[in-house]
């Protein structure tokens, strides 16, 4: 029933500390956490228990943090299952830290109806490993035309609202939509983009893309849209969430908007902040991602706005693509990349570049999404589940796409040298996963 | 020589000396051209096979014809009728064809990129003959031998690319070209048709007519690609016309020896005067289509040479 994590680097992303220490887990909860180097034997005592009763884990010196929460993982369930079904995404998450994926609901069909919903609750639970926290669309069939039962799905579990990648232009029904969810008290999350100026673009405009030929969106759009929703959450007080920040020009709009009160939250893609809009060169696919990679100084600007917390989120977008979806001319292949495996060690560059520190990363892969969900996890604390991720920052390795454990192996990281891997994955204290 | 390429997939991976090379190779296949006797043997044995997803009647007739005069066996294949209609990818038409052992491929496509994704699944020599809006290598090369020819070198140059540059591969593989062999290049054209990233390429960039072509040694026009434009740039033909269209009075602000190109198939009333077109004193239209033989019958033996000496190293 107990176990005894000790030796660990316990990363605190809520005290904002990197320290060594033990954690004690006691029922699927952590119990205590003790942030200094001690003896096991000793802290077991002032717990009053015995060592007989609890299993000892050696951290050898490890980082050990909360799991990642991951807010917008797509399994392909319903609809396209050998792209990526429940079983393979919670072995891709386990080995990856993530311990809680929010599912988007961009699906075919979409995950529209409290029906629908039910489905891929169900398969999760069969399936999965990791806890599973689903999303629902906002409008019926993503078309933004018409809201989806918003209080029925709740009831069935939604945790959040989303067209995903779709824009719900029609700037009424968006009101709407909000104005109602409010009421709800749900939380909305949406992809600032002005769809107009984006229809079509596979790359953002510059330098490259023109060089390239590749159709372009100006980076401004994704302010432009940034600006509308922003409007709206002062019309309609609704709680909401910005997908995907990626460019500098929308920074100081989210910035005012918090300044202002506003319930508004925003994440960025572990994509968006190490890689740039350079990498496509050559026209790899695999690269092509939505919105498209930005220049290297948007990359430095979002990563800076990680580090202050103006951007609260950095998640996956795990979005499976086989390899006939990939194998086309850029324009016409399809968008986005399996990363939830990758998600920690990309994200580690971004600690060994020694522009974010392990807390504040934690911080933003962690303790903010399960805090914008409501959920008690994302911290290292007494009380709070004992869902941890145990892993080294520092082991160099190469990534072969081949060994993936998500059925699709679209990864833009592929042959390139990553640092810091997974050891082991809990959930509830349970090891998820462990390396062999 | 030295022209050390598998594919000539774009003039971005060309160095200047390799430009040269194809530039005097392709000088002799104009004089081979202009006899009455006009065959060589120099691609006997090998085959050619022209992939146009995209329609083409010049690009296509001269790469068959360039491949003829070589002694080449020469297949057309009209893509967009045939399997991609059947749901086949890209890649799988490749391997398709692959398998037929061809040893040099034209292909033209209307996505970015296409072209150098097909030459990653073959063993064959690919030659680029337009993919999207990014690259059309053997246009700049004939246009950079018919500048050659016509003004005695190809450098210093004052060189304006005139009308619809954000559609235009032509555009993009000249800029290339030109910029590679020290010319200075203005841009012309309106806004919404000349991007301003081009600025980035060392490109001079004018969206009044008149202004950018004052004293330039050669005027290239381009015709306006209706097809990829998915919405109103130009408000109308005549307006552009009126304010874009290279006629005889703003032809009289370049300089008095200036040659005017295009690399057809031109609108005529759209973005050139008709009778401008036709005046064998300053346009150049005419020679270009004669060059774009020569220096395809160029760029072919060029790479079959390579292939050839590839093969033969690896059986010994």
């Amino acid at each position: 029933m107990s176990t005894l994590f000790f030796n660990a680097r316990l990363i605190d992303p809520e005290a904002g500390t990197d320290t060594p220490g033990s954690v004690l887990v006691w029922n699927g909860r952590i119990a205590a956490v003790e942030k200094k180097a001690a003896d096991p034997a000793q802290m077991l005592h002032t717990q009053g228990l015995t060592p007989d009763d609890v299993t000892r884990v050696d951290c050898g010196g490890k980082c050990l943090a909360p799991g990642i929460v991951d807010m917008g993982v797509k399994v392909c369930e319903p609809g396209e299952r050998h792209k990526e079904s429940y079983k393979s995404a919670g072995l891709a998450a386990a080995a990856g830290g993530v311990t809680t994926i929010v599912t988007r609901p961009d699906t075919t069909p979409a995950i529209d109806s409290p029906e629908t919903l039910e489905f891929v609750t169900r398969r999760a639970q069969a399936d999965t490993p990791v806890n599973v926290l689903p999303m629902a669309a906002l409008t019926k069939g993503r078309d933004g035309r018409e809201m989806t039962e918003i209080g029925f799905l709740m009831d069935a579990g939604a945790v959040a609202f989303s067209d995903c990648d779709h824009v719900v232009s029609n700037t009424k029904v968006f009101q709407r939509a909000l104005t109602y969810a409010r009421s709800c008290g749900a939380l909305v999350i949406a992809h600032p983009q002005e769809p107009g100026l984006s229809k079509g673009a596979a790359a953002t405009s510059g330098k490259f893309a023109a060089l390239y030929g590749l159709p372009a969106v100006s980076p401004m759009a994704e302010r432009m849209g940034l600006d509308r929703d922003i409007a709206l959450l002062e019309m309609t007080g609704a709680k909401y969430h910005a997908d995907q920040i990626t460019t500098a020009r929308a920074l100081p709009a989210l910035e005012r908007a918090k300044a202002n009160g506003l319930d508004i939250t925003a994440g960025t893609s572990v994509h968006h902040l190490t890689l740039n809009e350079l990498d496509v060169a050559g026209y790899r696919s695999f690269f092509k991602v939505k919105p498209p990679l930005r220049s290297e100084d948007d990359r430095l600007a979002v990563v800076e706005a990680v580090r202050t917390g103006l951007i609260d989120i950095i998640s996956s977008m795990h979005t499976p693509q086989d390899e006939e979806s990939k194998r086309l001319p850029f324009e016409e292949a399809a968008a986005g990349a399996v990363a939830l495996e990758t998600l920690l060690p990309a994200a580690l560059r971004l600690y060994h570049a020694e522009l974010l520190d392990l807390p504040t990363l934690f911080r933003a892969m962690s303790l903010n999404p399960a805090r914008r969900l409501g959920l008690e996890s994302g911290r290292l604390a007494a009380e709070a589940p004992a869902d941890l991720v145990l892993f080294d920052a520092d082991v160099p390795f190469v990534l072969d796409r081949f060994k993936l454990r998500s059925k699709s192996q679209n990864t833009p990281y592929d042959g390139q040298r990553m640092q810091g891997r997974v050891e082991a994955t809990y959930v509830a204290g349970e090891p998820v996963y462990r390396r062999d | 020589m030295s022209f050390e390429h598998r594919h000539l997939l774009g003039i971005e991976p060309l160095k200047p000396h390799e430009i040269t090379a194809i530039l005097d190779l392709a000088d002799e296949y104009v004089e081979l051209n202009r006899r009455p006797e006009k065959h060589s043997d120099v691609l006997a044995g090998l085959t050619q096979i022209n992939m146009f997803f995209e329609n083409s009647t010049r690009t296509q007739a001269s790469f068959e014809l360039a491949g003829k005069r070589l002694g080449a066996d020469v297949m057309n294949m009209a893509m967009q009728a045939s399997s991609i209609k059947k749901g086949e990818t890209l890649i799988d038409t490749a391997m398709t064809l692959n398998a037929m052992h061809p040893d040099l491929l034209v292909v033209r496509h209307p996505h970015s990129g296409a072209v150098d994704l097909l030459a990653q699944k073959v063993n064959c020599a690919v030659l680029n003959a337009g993919d999207g809006k990014h690259e059309h290598p053997t246009q700049a090369l004939l246009d950079a031998l018919t500048i050659r020819r016509s003004k005695g070198r190809l450098h210093r140059l004052n060189i304006a690319i005139c009308g619809d540059i954000a559609h235009s591969r032509v555009a993009r593989s000249n800029l290339i070209l030109l910029g590679k062999m020290e010319n200075r290049i203005r841009l012309i054209g309106p806004p919404t048709l000349v991007p301003g990233q081009f600025a980035e390429f060392g490109a001079e960039i004018y969206d009044d007519m008149r202004e950018g072509l004052k004293d330039v040694d050669v005027v290239m026009m381009l015709r306006l690609q209706k097809e990829r434009m998915d919405g109103g740039f130009i408000p109308s033909e005549r307006e552009y016309y009126h304010r874009y269209g290279l006629d005889a009075e703003k032809l009289a602000l370049a300089k008095p020896d200036a040659i005017v190109m295009h690399p057809g198939p031109m609108n005529r009333g759209v973005e050139i005067d008709g009778t401008l077109a036709d005046d064998i004193n300053r346009s150049v239209i005419q020679e270009q289509v004669e060059m774009g033989v020569a220096v395809r019958m160029a760029a072919m033996d060029l790479l079959a040479r390579n292939l050839r000496a590839e093969r033969q190293s690896k059986a010994g």
